[in-house]
This record gives C-alpha cells, structure tokens and sequence, in this order.
C-alpha cells in the first residue's frame, strides 16, 4: 500500500497544476488505471441496474410458478429457476436494487455518526475528546460483524434492523480517523489565521475544515460500501436480515442451501453478484484513495 | 516499560466495565419482554397470563430496577455465572467453554493457513515490485477481500466435497474435516495480511539502514531475511486484534454452514432465537478476548521493538 501511497503522492501535484480542472484530471486519473477503470465500469453498470430494476421486461421476482420449479438456464430464463419456479436473473438484478439501497442506508448512517463524534472529538479536543475517544476504545473490543449480529438479534430479524444493527456499529474505527483528519485541519496556519482575524466558529468549519475532510471521507465512504454489502449479505445469509421472499443475495443464498447438490447455481450465482459488487467498490475505492487521500488516511482506511 | 504496563493495567478493569455495560445495555435496548418470551419458547400453544409473566419475571430478576440489574449481571459474570440460556436452560458460561475449543481449532488452522500463504506472498510481491509474482499477489489480494466467506464455502463444498469427493463437507472430529472450512475463513485475513506484509515491507525497505546493509555488501537474503522482514513483521502484530475480528466473523458465519460445533453455531442459534443470555454473554466474552490479545500484542511490539520503549514509548 506504500507504493500505492508514493504513486499518490506522485500525482498529487497535478491537482494544482491543473486547479481549474480538478474534474477533468479526476476522472483522467481514475480511467488511467485498468483496475480502477473496472471498478468504475463495475460500479455504474450496479448503480444503473439497481436504478431501473423495476422499469426492466424482466418476470416478478417474486412471482411463484411451481410448474417451473428448478428450470436449468434457458433463453426464458436466462439464469434459470429457483425452487419455487422464480426467475433467477430477475431475483439477481432487483437484490442488485436491494443491496445498494440497503448499503446507501447503512453508509449514511454509520458516516454520520462517525462525522458527529469525529469533528466533535476532534474540533472541541479536551475532556469531549478524550470521553468520546474511550467510548470509540471501548467499542473497538467488539468485532464489528459479531456486535451487528447481537444488535440484529435483539431487534429481531428484518433487513431494516439489519440496516440499523450495522450503521450503528460500523461507525466506531471511522469516527478515531475523521477525529485524526479534523485535528490535523484545525492545527493548520490558515485555520489559526482565520482565527486570529476574528472568524466564527461556524466559519471556519465550513470554509477551512470542511473541504479539507470531504476528500478523505469520500475515500473511506467508498472502501467501506464492500464491506458493508459483505456484512449485510452475511446477516441476512444466517437468516436474520432480508426474509424470503425479498430478492436479496444473501437470503437467496440461505434460501438454496437445500439445493447445493441438486442446483448448486442457485448458490454460486448470488454469490458470485456478491463477489462482483464487492470488487467493483473495492476497485473504486482503491483508486480513489490513491488519488485523493494523503498518507496517513491510505493508512488508516486499510 | 513499566509505566506503561501500569498504566494499561489501571485501565484494563475500567475497560472491562465498559464492555460489561455496553454487553448489557445492548440487549437491554432491546423491545420486547424477555419473561413473555421465555414462556412463549416453553409452551409456544398458548399467550402466558400476566400472573405466570410477573412470575417468571421475579425468577429471572427481571423486576429489579435496572442498575441493579446490571450489578447483579455483572457479579456474577465476575464469578463465572454469566446466566442460564432462555432456551436451553443450560448455563452459558459451560455452553461458552465447551464451544470454545472447536472455534479455537478452527481459527487457529486458518490464521495458520493465512500466514504460510500471506508472509511469504506479501515478502515475494515486495521484492520484486512490478514484476508478475506482484500482480499476481495483488490480484488474489483483491479477489480474497472481496469473497464472501459463505459463498466461497459452498463452493469449496460443491468442488471438493460433491464433485471431487476429495474432502468431508460437513462435521467434526477429524483432522481433514477441518480442511474445508478453515479455508474459508482464513481467506479474508490472508488477503489482509498479504497487503500488510507488502506494504511494510516496500516501507522497511525503503529505509536508511537497509540502505546501508546493502552498501555494506550484505547479500540480498541477509538484508530480506535478517534486516527488513523483522522490521516488516511489526505491523502484523499490531494488527492482531483486527485479524481475530476477522478470524471469528469468518468463523461465525463459516460454523454455520459446515456444522461446526463451535461458538459461531452456538450465538447464531441464540440470536435467531433471541436467547438474550447466551448472546450477551458470546458478546462478553468475545470483547474480553480482544481486548486481551490487543494487549498481549502491544506488550509482545514493544518487547520486540526497543524504538517503542526508548523512543515515543518513554513518554
């Protein structure tokens, strides 16, 4: 990842040479890498299909037809049938809808309570920081998976639980890195400056710290949506997210385990849509950090 | 040193209270009447009368305020008592150890697994940078995060068990029956760890006094071997209480699908169920776990790198 890291530190001059096309050479950068590039491909390709999924000539996800139990992939069914006579490829491309959906929802609130008890802890410092670092110290202990899991458990089966259990604990390593960023912006000459020609508060979080984080954040953002898709797959895998019949990956995975020796596809495909959206936000991910992030967040977000 | 190991020290009971508070408010947030419940898992037939809910509320301290609840739970669990399963009616605590052993076996063959295969994948891909060993370990670095253990394990399953009938699909018991599953939880942390090693690796290699083992004439296997892998290692301990993250989510979710005896059966089940005591005891446990092993590992970092004790360490 160093390397990775010195290849950032490599670019980051353009960024001012370029200032007035800061766009442009973003998406120069992130099309010149192939992994990236994919990545890309892999991510708008999901958003669109996630987007239009209901607008599609695909069959009703959850339409039941018992006659066509089972089907092997056919020109009807191109990735053929379920148990219960479901198209496949249809349950496929709506869990895309659902996954994305369940993961914007999980991101946005884990990211905000990251951002609160970050900047808070980081802005204020003093006794704030240090009770609200404890907290995130304390809260480390618990492997995030298995904390999802018991909050998932005590709230009770459901993908919006689910989406609640993992937004309130994917937060916790976050918040330790936004404090990190916002307490390196503060201790900036320019914010000291602002300071001392009498800016508000308010001022100098929005003018100087803010566009100073947002990269950073949109980096971690974008390594996190993989292991979010991963985690909420999983939760709702061991039966406690997404109830059947809801086309989603990781309930279509539970749902064919009886079949792993009779229809085996009806296992490798959702897990295969898994691996795809994963990699492909992974891909991104990387790449934006090796564009955007100075060394000390590529780090961290690791 | 020694300042130092005080200090962890004095903080490791405030820690462990902490995580016994947030064990137990964690499924005190929780809707519904647990006592309601422990008599609809009993007798699912019928709705308790409100006179049998009071009473089984009285058995399981549920009409102490809740601080004192708390006391109470957190005494005992001190003692060892961490509370009776809902379901079950067993102890949690005895559920907790017999469970321990198939989970320990199971992890324990996996990060074995991600270390034969990640220490010597991240030194190669650091070396020759740039060269195809590099492209190929970063490659399978990116495909391993990004597998989902459960699908990958059905389809180890499908391959080596139903195909191939190279290998046991389900069970405990035998040396290769852990085969299967321990590969399927070892690839998240292997692929994590192969990224570590590479990444501190290039860094230590980047360093002044591999510079000047180089100039002094050092061949290339001295300066990997004795110079730049005992610097590059550092991070991986650093980095234990993640991979155990890692290594129990994995196992967790991988125990379920292989019918492994072990704690990832045992807390699913009991989530699934909402047998809040064995989840918040599995909780308990589990954070104790890391917490101690993040310890043990900075201890063991500052034992094996004398720059932390005299350098920042000293502060």
């Amino acid at each position: 990842m160093t390397g990775d890291t010195e290849k950032a530190m490599e670019r980051l001059p353009r960024t001012f040479i370029h200032g007035g096309s800061r766009r442009r050479w973003l998406w120069a950068g992130l099309l010149r890498e192939p992994g990236t590039a994919l990545g890309l491909l892999l991510v708008v390709s999901l958003l669109l299909a996630g987007l239009v999924a209901p607008w599609l000539p695909l069959d009703d996800p959850t339409q039941i037809s018992l006659s066509h139990r089972l089907h092997p992939p056919s020109v009807e069914h191109p990735l053929g049938t379920d148990h219960l006579g479901r198209d496949t490829f249809s349950r496929i491309v709506h869990g895309t809808r659902m996954t994305l959906l369940a993961a914007a929802a999980t991101l946005v609130l884990s990211m905000t309570i990251a951002l609160a008890v970050g900047i808070v802890s980081g802005y204020n410092g003093g006794w704030t920081d240090t009770a609200l670092m404890g907290v995130v110290d304390l809260l480390l202990a618990f492997p995030s998976l298995i904390l999802a899991l018991a909050v998932a458990g005590a709230l009770g089966p459901g993908l919006f639980n689910v989406l609640l259990a993992a937004g309130a604990v994917w937060w916790v390593g976050h918040a330790r890195i936004i404090r990190g960023i916002t307490l390196g912006a503060r201790n900036m000459e320019y914010v000291t400056a602002a300071r001392a020609i009498g800016a508000s508060n308010r001022r100098i979080f929005l003018r100087h710290i803010t566009p100073n984080i947002l990269g950073p954040i949109i980096v971690i953002a974008s390594l996190d949506v993989g292991w979010i898709i991963l985690g909420i797959a999983g939760l709702s895998f061991l039966g406690l997210g997404a109830q059947p019949p809801t086309p989603e990956w990781g309930a279509m995975l539970n749902d064919a385990r009886p079949f792993l020796q009779t229809a085996p596809r009806l296992l490798l495909l959702p897990g295969a849509a898994i691996f795809i959206a994963v990699l492909g936000f992974n891909l991104l991910g990387d790449g934006l950090r090796d564009l955007l992030a100075p060394v000390p967040v590529a780090q961290g977000a690791d | 040193m020694g300042a130092y190991l005080f200090r962890r020290l004095v903080t490791l009971p405030l820690m462990l209270l902490g995580i016994s508070a947030v064990s137990f408010a964690l499924l005190n947030l929780a809707p519904g009447d647990p006592a309601e419940m422990v008599l609809r898992q009993r007798n699912p037939a019928e709705t308790p009368s409100p006179a049998a809910v009071a009473a089984m509320r009285a058995e399981l301290g549920l009409d102490a305020p809740l601080p004192m609840q708390y006391a109470r739970w957190m005494f005992r669990a001190l003692a060892g008592d961490m509370g009776r399963s809902y379901v079950t009616e067993q102890p949690v605590a005895a559920q907790l150890a017999r469970r321990t052993v198939p989970t320990v076996l199971l992890t324990a063959t996996a990060l074995g697994l991600a270390l034969l295969v990640a220490v010597p994948m991240g030194i190669l891909s650091a070396q020759r940078r740039g060269s195809a060993v590099d492209a190929i370990a970063r490659l399978a670095a990116l495909v391993g995060a990004a597998a989902p253990s459960y699908a990958l394990a059905f389809g180890l399953i499908i391959l080596f068990a139903v195909r191939l009938s190279w290998l046991p699909a389900l069970g405990y018991g035998s040396a290769v029956q852990v085969v299967l599953p321990a590969i399927a939880v070892s690839l998240a942390p292997m692929a994590q760890l192969m990224r570590l090693i590479r990444a501190s690796m290039l860094e230590t290699l980047g360093q002044d006094y591999i510079r000047t083992a180089r100039a002094k004439g050092l061949s290339d296997k001295t300066v990997v071997i004795g110079h730049t892998l005992r610097n590059a290692l550092l991070p991986v301990i650093g980095a234990t209480g993640v991979n155990l993250g890692y290594l129990l989510s994995g196992a967790v979710i991988v125990e379920t699908i292989f019918s492994w005896p072990g704690l990832g059966q045992l807390i699913v089940g009991a989530a699934l169920t909402r047998d809040y005591p064995v989840v918040q005891g599995f909780v308990t446990y589990i954070a104790v776990v890391v917490l101690l092993a993040n310890l043990a590992a900075d201890i063991a970092l500052r034992i094996a790198d004398p720059r932390l004790r005299f350098g920042q360490g000293a502060m």
